[in-house]
């Protein structure tokens, strides 16, 4: 940690390192959900220092629904060779016999079967008790009263209602043998805790979050990156390249980016603090319907 | 770049316009972007409640059942920062299971801000609000006086106000108090000075929150190192990980685990980012020491003077569940990274939180706060909570559901040393059983009114008699008549019932003999309790499973027509619950076999365990 190291991120740091131990503590087969984006590499990150200098105790589990970005798929391998890290990748084999794909797929249908479906399948045949995500209560509001620990029911589903009440720095991690954990460690981070720590750690994200002249369609009003030959084009779409960066990363074809100059990362936290939306707002699945997020918890989604 | 983390807790009574201030300084704190503006604004036509115009509220109301309700359930945690501090904001519903909420809250913030209607005044909730955030150890309040425009601005309501909650702080002993009149609909003294309040002086919301102290631990205390977990990566490495709490720990001191006479010296605080001379208070380390001692998940690593460990504890207890706590009852307690199960050995009395007295009770009901006494299984190492948050505070477990159903705060702690000393005596279970050459037991049967428990038993003991065994029943109806006779069929007195039977059955235990036990004992937990009375292994749950319809038609004694008749209350299988064991040593099915043939499968039972030859 460098001496410049901000006092609030050095309490953030501390408190998700303490809810690392206390999830490898509890749990029997925990697992770690890598996502590739950013915040799991800081989750990554955090969770190589949590134990070091023991190796992290968590295997990755990348769900890949076979539409992320190539750079990400890229970026995933390098990450898991450098650190030689445990990597599980999981594709839903019934979706990808059926071929779902968000261009034929209503993406409500197309983020249940690659990615909620595929999650519960891979969770289930690893027979993990545990999983832990790198989700934030900022980033929507229905995530606000997610527990650090959140206990799901058979089938992987959320009940708010049975969520317990976390006092201190106690995390309950009883559960029955139907019962498993989602662990948050990351749940007082902001987007902008999370850029500035990756500054402040030299932690290497995926370059799609720096601006670089892309390929791009503008289509419903947001600019969508042709990302490989699969993308179908609609009548009087011309690819034109744009300088442009992600704020969340996703499937290509529903992840929009914006306009941005910010090359590195002083210029993508310069850009955040000045920014007017939101960092969800580039992700199509969301905006499906009222309360889409609070839905697809209950399902199982992260 | 903001240099401090601020959390705080924001309560209020129904209507007080809570949502609505929070809204507002999210929104002027620039934590609302564009497309969630542009949300708010569709919002405001679904689900508002302000004609024309933004209601901020829904910013902040979260899950979708809410919004429709317009009402919020649970504790939410909102973010924002300015250039001097990054807040975490805890905003505790004030209504529904407010006690539950408000504790959650509170129990991480420092800083309180309380919602009072200036047209409303300090209501008894309000009173209550404050109450319960100063027993989780805020000693901070910012009251803000909202909804002025409706009191005409006037400054009469708002002095009569801070008056009354700068009296009752007084009499919670020791707090700071802020108070503030604000409109949060139009954003008066949220951040920003009002000029409709021309003799109001004093600072803005988010000034008094951005010039809040934040209490700094006491670098020089000692410090205490709960273990979470042991890193052992090879033979050469041994750490022990951590979040120091107390005093600051450098390299170098000498520590203890706590409760053990051997120390050793800190020889390395290992990290990632290379290897540390000294760490703070809420630093998360990892510790290398100089000679290897023993310790695992749960000790506590100590600098002098170090803690003693304890099995007996009194704490302010926050119950949280809709089953109540009675004595007798077990649970499973966390403090810091050690688990325990604890029984409750007392209730001294319930909080009013209107008096702030406390008035005797036999059990806990959900949202209530009371004094408890805890024993515990395993000694544990804690401070009182006005020592230590961290170590002084500990949630219950419930061992059936595993929910969270309690939070306590250690006001006493009674020295290992000076518990009520066991005596020790030289004859003990061992010698008086093998003088009557048999192993000593519990035959525990359970089952319904009239599922022939007591018949059941009664052949059982006439073999054993047979046998030359030496035995004891311990029968139901005949304890109520006497050891037990002050007892009712409440939940409470039912609890009260069994834990009085599993001590005599232990006792018999002691003595040597074979305990025929026949109670309906409808909670699992009850019997769980009993059975970690004995040793492991002497202890046999009896499930003498007849359906209930079954013990209706035989109804020996005529209970279920007066139960049925509305005669009797709390009758078990017709209006109180009967929780079948998951996993006796023995079901004896009664619709399959007659008593006889059941007595017999007890008797080879009690042959294959080795308690009888």
């Amino acid at each position: 940690m460098p001496p410049n190291f901000p006092a609030h991120l050095r309490a953030l740091e501390a408190e998700s390192l303490h809810i690392l131990r206390e999830a490898a503590a509890q749990t029997a087969r925990p697992v770690l959900m890598y996502s590739i984006g950013k915040d799991s590499s800081v989750l990554l990150h955090l969770a190589r220092k949590a134990f070091h200098p023991a190796p992290s105790p968590f295997p990755l589990l990348h769900i890949d629904t076979t539409w992320k970005f190539r750079e990400m798929i890229a970026f995933r391998d390098a990450i898991a060779a450098r650190y030689r890290l445990d990597l599980r990748v999981h594709t839903n084999p019934d979706g990808l016999r059926q071929n779902v794909n968000p261009f034929d797929y209503d993406p409500g249908i197309y983020t249940r079967i690659m990615k909620t479906e595929a999650l519960k399948q891979a969770l289930d045949a690893g027979g993990y008790d545990c999983a832990i995500g790198g989700a934030r209560r900022e980033e929507e509001r229905s995530r606000a009263k997610e527990r650090i620990f959140s206990v799901r029911g058979p089938d992987h589903v959320w009940d708010p209602k049975r969520q317990r009440p976390e006092l201190w720095h106690l995390y309950n991690g009883q559960r029955a043998p139907e019962e498993t954990l989602r662990v948050f460690p990351l749940s007082n981070w902001t987007e902008l805790d999370v850029w500035t720590y990756i500054l402040a750690e030299e932690i290497d994200v995926v370059p799609l979050y720096f601006a670089a002249p892309r390929p791009t369609v503008e289509r419903d009003g947001t600019l969508i990156v042709v990302d490989d030959a699969r993308m179908r084009l609609r009548p009087g779409e011309t690819p034109v390249t744009r300088m442009v960066r992600f704020r969340s990363l996703g499937c290509y074809p529903l992840s929009a980016a914006v306009l941005s100059d910010a090359a590195d990362l002083p210029a993508v936290i310069a850009e955040m603090r000045s920014t007017r939306s939101s960092e969800r707002a580039g992700r199509l699945i969301d905006r499906d319907q009222d309360a889409s997020m609070e839905l697809k918890k209950r399902e199982g989604y992260f | 770049m903001p240099e401090q983390l601020l959390r705080v807790l924001t309560c209020g009574s129904v209507d007080d316009g809570k949502s609505t201030l929070i809204g507002r300084l999210l929104f002027e704190c620039g934590a609302v972007p564009d497309d969630i503006l542009a949300g708010l604004e569709e919002d405001s036509r679904r689900f508002g409640t302000v004609p024309d115009d933004l209601d901020f509220a829904l910013l902040v109301d979260g899950l979708a059942a809410e919004r429709e309700q317009g009402v919020t359930i649970d504790v939410a945690y909102r973010y924002f920062e300015t250039p001097l501090r990054r807040f975490i904001l805890a905003d505790a519903p004030g209504h529904q299971q407010y006690t539950r909420n408000m504790a959650t809250g509170a129990s991480t913030a420092e800083v309180a801000v309380l919602l009072v209607d200036a047209t409303k005044g300090v209501l008894a909730q309000t009173r209550r609000h404050a109450a319960i955030a100063a027993l989780m150890g805020v000693r901070q309040f910012v009251l803000a006086v909202n909804k002025m425009d409706l009191a005409r601005f006037a400054e009469a309501p708002f002095a009569e106000a801070a008056a009354e909650v700068r009296t009752l702080l007084d009499r919670l002993g020791g707090h700071n108090l802020t108070a503030i009149p604000v409109v949060a609909r139009d954003g008066d003294n949220v951040t920003r000075p009002s000029a409709r309040m021309a003799w109001y002086h004093g600072v803005s919301l988010l000034e008094a929150l951005e010039a809040a102290p934040i209490p700094l631990p006491p670098a020089a205390g000692p410090a205490r190192l709960p273990i979470q977990v042991v890193l052992h990566p090879n033979a050469t490495f041994r750490g022990y990980a951590g979040t120091v709490l107390g005093g600051g720990l450098r390299v170098g001191d000498t520590v203890v685990n706590a409760g053990a006479s051997t120390s050793a010296r800190v020889a390395r605080l290992a990290s990632m980012d290379g290897d540390r001379d000294a760490a703070a208070p809420g630093d998360a380390v990892t510790v290398v020491l100089d000679r290897e001692i023993d310790v695992s998940r749960g000790d506590v690593l100590a600098t002098a003077p170090a803690p003693e460990p304890t099995q007996q504890i009194t704490a302010r207890v926050v119950w949280m569940d809709d089953t109540a706590l009675f004595r007798g009852r077990a649970y499973l307690l966390m403090l810091g990274a050690a688990t325990s199960v604890a029984t409750v050995t007392d209730i001294a009395g319930r909080l009013d939180l209107d008096r702030m007295a406390e008035e005797p009770t036999r059990a806990l009901a959900g949202n209530e706060i009371g004094t408890v006494t805890l024993s515990l299984a395993q000694p544990l190492v804690c401070e009182t909570y006005a020592t230590s948050r961290e170590l002084g505070g500990f949630i219950l477990i419930d061992r059936l559901t595993r929910a969270t159903v309690g939070a306590g705060m250690i006001i006493r702690i009674q020295p290992n040393g000076r518990a009520i000393y066991w005596h020790r005596l030289d004859v003990d279970k061992a010698a008086r059983a093998a003088l009557k050459g048999q192993r000593p037991a519990v035959l525990w049967f359970t089952g319904l009114s009239g599922a022939g428990k007591s018949t059941i038993a009664n052949l059982v003991e006439r073999r054993l008699q047979a046998l030359g065994l030496h035995t004891m029943s311990l029968d139901g109806d005949n304890i109520r008549h006497g050891l037990n006779r002050d007892l009712g069929f409440t939940e409470a007195d039912r609890v009260e019932n069994i834990r009085r039977i599993a001590e005599v059955a232990k006792l018999f235990v002691d003595a040597g003999l074979i305990v025929l036990v026949s109670f309906i004992s409808p909670y699992r937990a009850e019997r769980n309790m009993a059975r970690e009375r004995v040793a492991v292994g002497e202890f046999l749950e009896i499930f003498v499973d007849t359906p209930v319809e079954e013990c209706r038609r035989r109804d020996p004694k005529g209970l279920y027509a007066r139960a049925d008749a509305g005669q009797l209350r709390n009758f078990t299988g017709v209006d109180a619950p009967y929780e079948a064991p998951d996993a006796p040593e023995l079901r004896l099915r009664t619709l399959e076999a007659e008593p006889e043939r059941l007595a017999e499968q007890v008797v080879a039972e009690l042959r294959q365990r080795g308690i009888i030859t």
